[in-house]
């Protein structure tokens, strides 16, 4: 592909983000809503949490104050990541059979679909990660990164996790081609995913197996290894290739699928 | 009121039963769902004997009798804090015409199968906690009571996040934290919480009355936070205010509703 074909498409998936950014700031409301929602459990949820670390200081390499930074981190990222299993507008595009069109399109589905919910999570981002963050910081103190490679470690763990969730959401999405009702499968990724990603618990709390799987799956690379990046408790190297080769897999599978999918996919209706 | 809601909440299972299968993985996969919060509560049994001083069978009683009041509620009305989708889409007027009230219709709509999950997985955790903590039946007699007062309690609870609605049609979320936010609240001992959230949920809105102060009376044991002693007795009053609350709050927002317009 020559430099300046690159760069025109780039700048698709670019203005595809922003079109993404836009779309969901139509609904301030909801996502003010639903922030408000997700500081009030993110307060009953550090509550528990300092029971139990002052029970047990020190429990799973946590001071308290670092559980309760972890509390509010995962509350941060249940908007941008989807931690509760937000659907992809694709799947609903399959049923529908528009997902037609969009594969007609002159551009990758996959990178498409990606840009599209990266524009989402940054706005997510903004709207419901920094207030719930900042209330937990003003109601409990929370622990802040000391230095801006610190900082920066955080940003990029941050968006690789957004790009993990992506992955593992556009395999749900996709998986409508071949079983046309994906609420089944959607369920299935909540309760992995709310579980697995340490968004009920920090992961270094489970016990044995468990704990060995679940710091092995690819949902901790969501929320558990995010969170570790900004607590300092996590050699940053190891978690971003860690992240990265779950990053790696998933769009891998994805743009597998992609493909067949094309092949597969029946029009529903008319 | 009640026969319209019998009758209409048959007509709505008879119809998420044309599909069995797909309505009985729909009841696992809630209950699967809700099961979660069983596991984290085992989770943090695994690393402490006590949780804000109760043990696991406690705050499993707790969160069993929390669970079946809440599931109960959700069951039966959860579903009128979608009210404001019903707006938003215009057919909250067609429900306004018909000679069925309102109320009945939100709370009744797409009664499916699922509804039961939360009720029966909170139930058995219930009957797997009630008999390991040895009660008395001079004490037991009040765990019915509290079911039912803790029924009216999230019933007024989802009729506010409702009512709400009428006004913030946009952000329904908002409900959400009261609702759902309630049901996490009394899964756990209240002296995990703060002080003055803890007062907050005694005087002003009395989640404390759906588990917590009966319990106490259950369980045989002191208030450690030093609140009166008759509080325990208190959750029929509690219920009883609440839900008289919610009912004013609900008229207003119907009296004041003027449809979407167009």
């Amino acid at each position: 592909m020559p430099a300046h074909r690159r760069g025109v498409v780039f700048q698709l998936y670019l203005r595809i983000a922003g079109y993404g950014f836009r779309r969901h700031s139509t609904y301030r409301a909801a996502a003010l809503a639903g922030a408000f929602t997700n500081t009030i459990f993110g307060v009953l949820r550090a509550y528990v949490l300092i029971a139990l670390w002052e029970a047990r200081p020190g429990l799973g390499g946590y001071d308290v104050a670092d559980a309760v930074t972890f509390c509010f981190l995962t509350q941060a990222f249940i908007g941008p990541m989807q931690v509760f299993g937000g659907t992809l507008q694709l799947a609903q595009r399959v049923r529908s059979g528009d997902v037609a069109i969009d594969l007609m399109r002159p551009a990758s589905l996959q990178l498409w679909t990606m840009a599209d919910d990266m524009g989402r999570a940054a706005y997510l981002f903004l709207v419901r990660s920094v207030p719930p963050t900042l209330v937990g910081a003003a109601l409990f103190g929370i622990t802040v990164p000391d230095s801006p490679w610190h900082w920066s470690a955080f940003g990029v763990s941050f968006v690789m996790g957004v790009l993990v969730s992506f992955g593992w959401r556009y395999l749900v999405a996709l998986s409508t081609c071949w079983i046309n009702d994906d609420r089944g499968v959607n369920a299935l990724s909540v309760i992995l995913t709310g579980f697995f990603s340490g968004m009920v618990l920090p992961l270094n709390l489970f016990p044995g197996w468990l704990g060995a799987f679940a710091n092995a799956a690819p949902w901790a690379a969501m929320v558990q290894v995010p969170a570790d990046v900004y607590l300092g408790t996590r050699e940053v190297w190891g978690a971003l290739a860690f992240q990265g080769a779950w990053a790696a897999v998933l769009l891998g599978l994805g743009a597998f699928a992609t493909a067949g999918a094309r092949r597969k996919v029946v029009i529903q209706g008319g | 009121m009640a026969r319209a809601y019998v009758l209409l909440a048959w007509t709505w299972l008879r119809a998420s039963f044309q599909y069995p299968a797909s309505a009985l993985i729909g009841l696992a996969v809630a209950m699967a769902l809700y099961t979660l919060d069983v596991a984290a509560i085992w989770v943090i049994f695994g690393h402490t004997e006590r949780l804000g001083g109760f043990t696991a069978h406690e705050v499993m009683f707790l969160y069993g009798t929390a669970g079946v009041s809440f599931g109960l509620a959700d069951m039966l009305f959860g579903n009128v804090d979608r009210l404001g989708a019903q707006v938003r889409t215009g057919t909250f007027d067609t429900m306004l015409i018909r000679p069925v009230s309102p109320f009945v219709q939100m709370a009744v709509d797409r009664f499916t199968v699922t509804r039961f999950g939360r009720v029966l997985q909170a139930g058995v955790v219930l009957a797997i906690a009630l008999p390991q903590l040895d009660l008395a039946w001079s004490r037991v007699w009040m765990v019915p009571v509290m079911i039912v007062c803790g029924l009216v309690i999230f019933t007024s609870v989802f009729a506010f996040g409702g009512a709400i609605q009428f006004l913030l049609t946009e952000a329904p979320e908002i409900a959400n934290a009261f609702t759902y936010g309630g049901s996490q609240l009394t899964q756990y001992p209240m002296t995990v919480y703060g002080a003055e959230l803890v007062r907050g949920v005694t005087f002003i809105m009395p989640l404390a009355f759906v588990n917590w102060q009966p319990a106490l009376f259950v369980l045989d044991r002191e208030d450690p936070l030093g609140l009166p002693h008759w509080l325990r007795f208190a959750s029929p009053v509690a219920a009883l205010a609440i839900a008289l609350a919610a009912a004013a709050l609900w008229r207003v927002g119907i009296r004041r509703y003027r449809s979407t317009g167009s």
